[in-house]
């Protein structure tokens, strides 16, 4: 019985652990279950679900698992109570409680991954599974059940109707991605200095104490030069009209680049739909946090990596005729490929990331100025799969 | 040890969800950290300051933040001190222990009494951070090299963590923990919850603005939407500027209050801001 809701939590998506599924056993065998099914809803979300977007999968699980149950809590109190039963409380002194897998629990572990194997697929009392696993040695259990109370008595829906529910559809994250994975991937981007250049500046302890020792033992400091990541990096975002409904993802790129303290240099700006001969360093783009391209350009040297992250998708004009932009105020001198092909010619190393999915590149509204920009800069796809690529390709010159 | 932790049951200014109140007393009984994640503003760390009210524990707060190193929870070498010593100053160098200062960890470990030890937004720091902390969290105990001497818990403390929900935390520190998702309180909750700060407060202008607020948080694409703590403060602004409750079915004055984004605010409609605005049904609609 159990042992199918770990498979059914699998089946689901949810990414649960052996190391967990062991950790609710131990909850059991402690009674915080408090034999009823709506405690034992609470507690295994809580020990085997560790982000709010796999509350929705869980539910799901849950009630597919212990639909046939909802009547009766009866199956689950019998099932807990005899593996309550079988396991006396134990009161171990805190220096013999170690938390970390000692054999026994290692022991436990082989056994179930064992069980887990031959069951499999095919249909089983889970009270025979719990049996097994009740004597197993738990041997922790310094808390006595009625110490805690868990599962409220006073709800009287059944957890499976709360679980049918689903209260948490919103959070799921099939869609989004984090902020970590584009750190994770951010953090690639490295180039260290050589140790031939800059200041000494970095206390060298093993040269110290080796001209220490050999100054007698008086102090003596011995400094070198620190390898330091030398990568510089400027981040052009869109931040109009169409690019709303990719905000989110935006947001979270920018929160990781913003993170990201590895790089010598950051700098943010912000545009609309295309680049001109003024971009912002404000995303509300106002003419009072305006500044003039070119001075951004002259101020970087070439080694700078540019990110371009925007979906690309505008009207042909606005990237090929003068005066073309999509702010009226703009009044472009040249069309927006024009300072396109210049940032690229300024700035070798280069990308642009689109939040658009790149299968359908080809195939959206936007799919012309796509493939314009596509000539000029390479474009990946703004995912942490996507930057990854992007930022191999940032490290060699795009031409 | 744990046994002398009897149970969490929530204080009379602190309103938690019974759910909340089990995941405490999961992690008490387990003996893991509690890592309770949530929007700003959803009482986090007031959790972990009622626990220890509650429970009679001692409470102790690392506040990290982006340059916090997992080492300085544990203890710090003072070795500038003590080289300085070495030249110049007249204290024993030979004895090491006078430059070690123990971290929060490592005063909650050594702490005679048992403690709530809250790591609070624990997201702020470094990637590696939680990884860290791993090993001293699962054994209760760690090593001074220098000193060679060992600190371990005289008491296992309960360790709460929070995170805003802003940044994922790594796969072998979440497999420790028991977590927890603090929810958007409900209406019901959210009344408690005002009633709790302001207990005077008139019964029509709490619904009005509580009306309000879920409307507000429902306008979409909000870079910030208003937490627990902006309402509290809003509703005292109400309260003090002597607000009629029926102004805010079509206004809503102190916006700034709620809304701490100058793109957000431009998100909310200027008639609706100040003045009374037309649509009776939804009032507080998407920009363009
Ligand atoms: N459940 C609650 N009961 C009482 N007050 C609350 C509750 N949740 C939030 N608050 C109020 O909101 C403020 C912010 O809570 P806090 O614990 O700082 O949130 P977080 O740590 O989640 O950002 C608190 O100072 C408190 O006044
Ligand atoms: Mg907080």
């Amino acid at each position: 019985m159990f042992i199918n809701f770990f498979h059914q939590l699998k089946s689901e998506g949810v990414p649960v652990s052996l190391n967990e599924w062991m950790t609710l056993m131990e909850a059991l065998a402690k009674g915080l279950a408090f034999s009823s099914l709506t405690g034992f809803y609470y507690l295994a979300r809580a020990v085997l679900i560790k982000s709010e977007a796999h509350y929705d999968r869980y539910d799901l699980a849950f009630a597919k698992h212990f639909q046939g149950l909802e009547t009766s809590d009866d199956v689950i109190k019998h099932a807990l109570e005899w593996l309550a039963n079988s396991q006396p409380p134990l009161h171990v002194p805190p220096g013999e409680r170690s938390p970390f897998a000692n054999w026994d629990l290692d022991e436990l572990r082989r056994q179930l991954e064992d069980r887990l194997k031959r069951q499999d697929g095919e249909h089983h009392g889970g009270s025979q599974w719990i049996g097994t696993g009740g004597t197993s040695p738990f041997g922790h259990s310094g808390y006595h059940k009625a110490g805690v109370r868990i599962g409220g008595q006073s709800v009287n829906r059944s957890a499976v109707q709360v679980a049918a529910e689903r209260h948490y559809q919103e959070f799921r994250d099939d869609q989004i991605t984090g902020v970590r994975s584009f750190e994770v991937a951010l953090r690639k981007l490295r180039q260290f200095s050589t140790r031939t250049e800059g200041p000494k500046d970095e206390l060298d302890l093993d040269g110290t104490i080796d001209a220490t020792c050999k100054n007698a033992g008086k102090l003596k400091l011995v400094w070198e030069r620190p390898r330091r990541n030398t990568m510089k990096v400027i981040l052009l975002m869109d931040s109009g009209g169409s690019m709303n409904q990719y905000m989110q993802l935006c947001s979270r790129l920018f929160t990781a680049a913003h993170r990201a303290t590895h790089f010598k240099d950051m700098r943010f700006y912000y545009f609309h739909n295309c680049i001109y001969d003024r971009i912002y360093t404000s995303p509300s783009l106002t003419s009072r946090n305006a500044v003039k391209t070119e001075d951004v350009l002259s101020s970087l040297k070439a080694d700078y990596r540019l990110i371009i992250a925007g979906d690309a998708s505008m009207a042909p004009s606005e990237l090929t005729m003068r005066g073309g932009a999509i702010d009226w105020d703009m009044h472009n001198e040249q069309p927006g490929l024009f300072w396109l092909e210049r940032l690229a010619r300024h700035l070798p190393f280069s990308v642009w990331l689109n939040p658009i999915p790149s299968e359908h590149w080809d195939r959206t509204e936007g799919y012309y100025s796509i493939a314009l920009i596509q000539r000029v800069f390479p474009m990946f796809e703004l995912t942490p799969e996507g930057l990854e690529q992007a930022l191999k390709k940032l490290k060699a010159k795009t031409k | 040890m744990s046994e002398k932790l009897s149970r969490f049951s929530g204080t009379g200014d602190y309103i938690v969800s019974e759910e909340l109140q089990n995941s405490v007393n999961v992690a008490i009984a387990l003996g893991r950290p509690l890592l309770v994640k949530g929007e700003p503003g959803t009482g986090k760390t007031m959790l972990a300051k009622s626990a220890a009210e509650n429970l009679g524990l001692k409470f102790i707060i690392w506040n990290i933040k982006s340059t916090t190193k997992a080492q300085e929870g544990l203890y710090v070498y003072d070795t500038v001190q003590r080289l300085y010593d070495s030249q110049f100053g007249d204290r024993d160098v030979s004895d090491i222990k006078q430059y070690i200062r123990l971290g929060k960890l490592g005063e909650a470990f050594t702490s005679d009494e048992q403690v709530v030890l809250l790591i609070d937004e624990i997201d702020k720091a470094d990637l590696e951070f939680p990884n860290d902390l791993l090993w001293e969290l699962d054994i209760m105990s760690y090593f001074i090299p220098e000193t060679g001497e060992t600190i371990t818990a005289k008491n296992r403390p309960l360790v709460i963590i929070t995170s805003n929900a802003e940044k994922e935390l790594p796969d072998a520190f979440l497999r420790r923990c028991i977590f927890h998702y603090i929810d958007f309180p409900d209406k019901a909750m959210m009344a408690s919850i005002i009633k709790v700060h302001h207990p005077d407060l008139e019964e029509r202008l709490m619904l009005q603005a509580m009306e309000a607020f879920y409307s507000l948080r429902n306008v979409s694409g909000l870079l910030k939407k208003p937490s627990t703590s902006e309402l509290l403060d809003w509703v005292q602004a109400l309260e003090l500027g002597g607000i009629n409750p029926d102004r805010l079915t079509h206004e809503l004055p102190f916006l700034g209050v709620l809304l701490k984004k100058n793109q957000d605010l431009d998100r909310v409609p200027r008639n609706q801001q100040e003045r009374g605005g037309r649509s009776k049904s939804f009032p507080y609609s998407q920009r363009g």
